[in-house]
């Protein structure tokens, strides 16, 4: 019975074939735009000081390939400490104690306010301004002491360095995250007789990662890059320190920061593929509006899909805000 | 078991009225001041309420009166700036030592407290994330450390109750908002309360499913459940309500039976009300 509904839906019985409005812009930008990448793609290749025989021998060489695998260490050991850091500081930053509240602030305010390479230059200092680290009482005894320069290497230094200053980041987005869920899942977790860190954990923010994921997943790129800087503190073994050594000895270094732009390419499209699929799951689409009525067979659900996914559920419940500005850290 | 078969001996008419008898919830002089200085605004100005074991009380009044108010200093959402609420004899969100002196209680205390009164909220709150069966489960589990295989048959049976027994695998935003209500109502009643506050529960409905929501309503005041509904139902208050209060500018202008508040009030701010409603 549906079916001959549906075809008068298909079949317009006075289809318009009208011309289209003439776009002579379109056509100009696009052929000065087509002669310019060509202008620079001959310009790469033409070129023998490229060296990309060079390029291609050392790609593959052993040290630049462990200078990948440190880097991979850095970014995603700094990110992994970053966001336990990150949602400390965010409930911390909610929180009734002013104190508490004062401390995130502060913190981030200092490590957002000061550039992450005099960071990391002050934490491969620090042996030498504090030489021996002690754990005790301020201004009382100390349990244990131990030299800084055992414990706190140059890896240790770099990862905390970088970490410590990406939390400061990431608490901005964890907190517009926690803000963006409705009052009203805190209240009716509450008026169950749920605990703050029960609430926190069960209902607010597996609905605040919609928010937390997507640009979590930028900074995760961001900090791919970030990690060149760790010859601050100075650690030698990633791709940029390593890449630059060869290049200083080989007295080539531009075929070597060709190497070095080619992995970081690499990595960060890898990185993007799984940014792109993450940004599907947890929803950017503005265009859904919460509704009360019933999703049927049929309904929006099921047009799309078979099955809608959680993140899909809760966006559509409309207890999360669809503000993007809330992802923006400033 | 003793507590029953006290209760059968006693004869089962007279058993429910002693239990009637007894208040459950006992407001006495309760003020509530939001905010401090020049905007604070003065929402409820010393409301006395006794509402009475296995009782249904509905509260009525003109939106901005504090009847809403009222139901969330019941149940602590709310701090009470003056006065005092017990609910089962027991002081809400602060205890009285020898001396007279006032103790906050622990925010740990406080969640005890709240476990057991249910809530239902005008916008239902379920939990997006979650099925309809895990958010019954969700409190039960959590908060009284139950095990899920109990918590699942429990939520189970309380969402049959509700008539969603086909519905348990559904998200909230796969149900109409009626039977999203429903199983708002199926969660709260899973902590077992012994008192359930209902904040316009009709309110966010669309006209042909409220009659579900309120029939369900109906069953749980049967089942002796005491209640404080605020709603704009006057069928409902008139049909079920053993007590009704009107609220307008944070005091009680008016309680009684359905009679004599709905059908014979005696103040003109609640025919005044009333007339709108009607």
């Amino acid at each position: 019975m549906s079916a001959p509904s549906q075809d008068t839906h298909d079949v317009v019985p006075n289809p318009i074939h009208a011309r289209p409005v003439p776009r002579p812009g379109r056509w100009v930008s696009a052929v000065v735009l087509l002669v310019l990448a060509a202008m620079a793609v001959n310009a790469l290749i033409t070129n023998p000081r490229f060296r990309w025989d060079l390029v291609w021998l050392y790609l593959r060489d052993v040290v630049v390939i462990r200078g990948v695998m440190w880097t991979l260490v850095l970014t995603f050991g700094s990110m992994v400490i970053a966001i336990a850091l990150a949602v400390a500081l965010a409930v911390m930053r909610r929180s009734d104690n002013p104190v508490m509240r004062s401390f995130s602030w502060f913190y981030i305010w200092f490590f957002r306010g000061t550039p992450i390479y005099t960071q990391l230059v002050f934490w491969g200092l620090l042996s030498v301004l504090y030489p021996r680290l002690s754990l005790g009482i301020p201004f009382g005894p100390e349990f244990f002491t131990f030299t800084t320069r055992d414990v706190i290497t140059a890896f240790w230094a770099a990862l905390f360095g970088l970490a410590l200053n990406e939390a400061a980041y990431l608490a901005e987005i964890v907190r517009a995250g926690l803000t963006s869920v409705d009052t009203g899942q805190t209240e009716a977790a509450k008026a169950l007789g749920m605990k703050d860190r029960t609430i926190l954990r069960r209902v607010v923010l597996p609905q605040a990662m919609r928010v937390i994921v997507p640009p979590t997943g930028n900074e995760t790129i961001s900090m791919l890059k970030t990690t060149s800087l760790v010859l601050a503190v100075p650690f030698t073994l990633d791709l940029t320190y390593a890449t630059n050594a060869i290049g200083n000895r080989t007295f080539q270094p531009i075929p070597l920061l060709m190497i070095a732009a080619l992995w970081y390419l690499l990595i960060t499209s890898i990185l993007m593929i799984g940014q792109h699929f993450l940004e599907r799951y947890y929803g950017r689409g503005f265009g859904t509006t919460p509704s009360g009525g019933g999703g049927g067979p049929g309904g929006r659900f099921g047009r799309r899909r078979r099955k809608p996914s959680k993140q899909d559920l809760i966006r559509a419940s409309g207890t999360t805000r669809q503000d993007p500005f809330l992802e923006v850290t400033p | 078991m003793s507590d029953a078969s006290a209760a059968s001996s006693a004869g089962d008419a007279s058993a429910a009225t002693a239990t009637r008898g007894e208040a459950m919830v006992e407001v006495r002089e309760v003020h509530k001041v939001f905010g401090q200085g020049e905007g604070a605004t003065h929402v409820l100005r010393g409301v006395d309420l006794t509402v009475g074991r296995g009782s249904v009380t509905v509260v009525l009044g003109p939106s901005g009166s504090g009847k809403s108010t009222l139901l969330r200093c019941i149940n602590e959402l709310e701090d009470i700036t003056g006065g005092s609420i017990r609910v089962d004899g027991e002081l809400m969100g602060y205890r009285l030592d020898d001396k007279g002196v006032l103790h906050r209680l622990h925010p740990k205390v406080v969640a005890q407290q709240r476990s057991r009164i249910g809530m239902v909220f005008q916008r239902f709150h379920l939990f997006p994330h979650m099925t309809a069966l895990e958010n019954v489960m969700e409190a039960p589990v959590q908060v009284r450390g139950m095990s899920k295989a109990v918590a699942r048959r429990r939520a189970l049976e309380l969402l049959d109750r509700v008539g969603l027994s086909d519905r348990v695998n559904r998200y909230p935003a796969q149900l109409s908002g009626g039977q999203q209500q429903r199983v708002a109502i199926a969660r709260a009643l899973a902590m077992d309360p012994e008192l359930m506050l209902f904040d316009e529960p009709t309110s966010a409905l669309d006209p042909e499913l409220v009659g579900e929501v309120l029939a369900v309503m109906k069953d749980l005041a049967r089942s002796g459940m005491t209640m404080i509904v605020v709603t704009h139902e006057i069928g409902f208050a008139r049909e079920v309500a053993d007590h009704v209060v009107f609220i307008d500018e944070g005091v009680i202008v008016e309680e009684g039976t359905p009679a004599e508040v709905i059908d014979a009030p005696q103040e003109v701010r609640t025919r005044d009300f009333l007339s709108h409603v009607l």
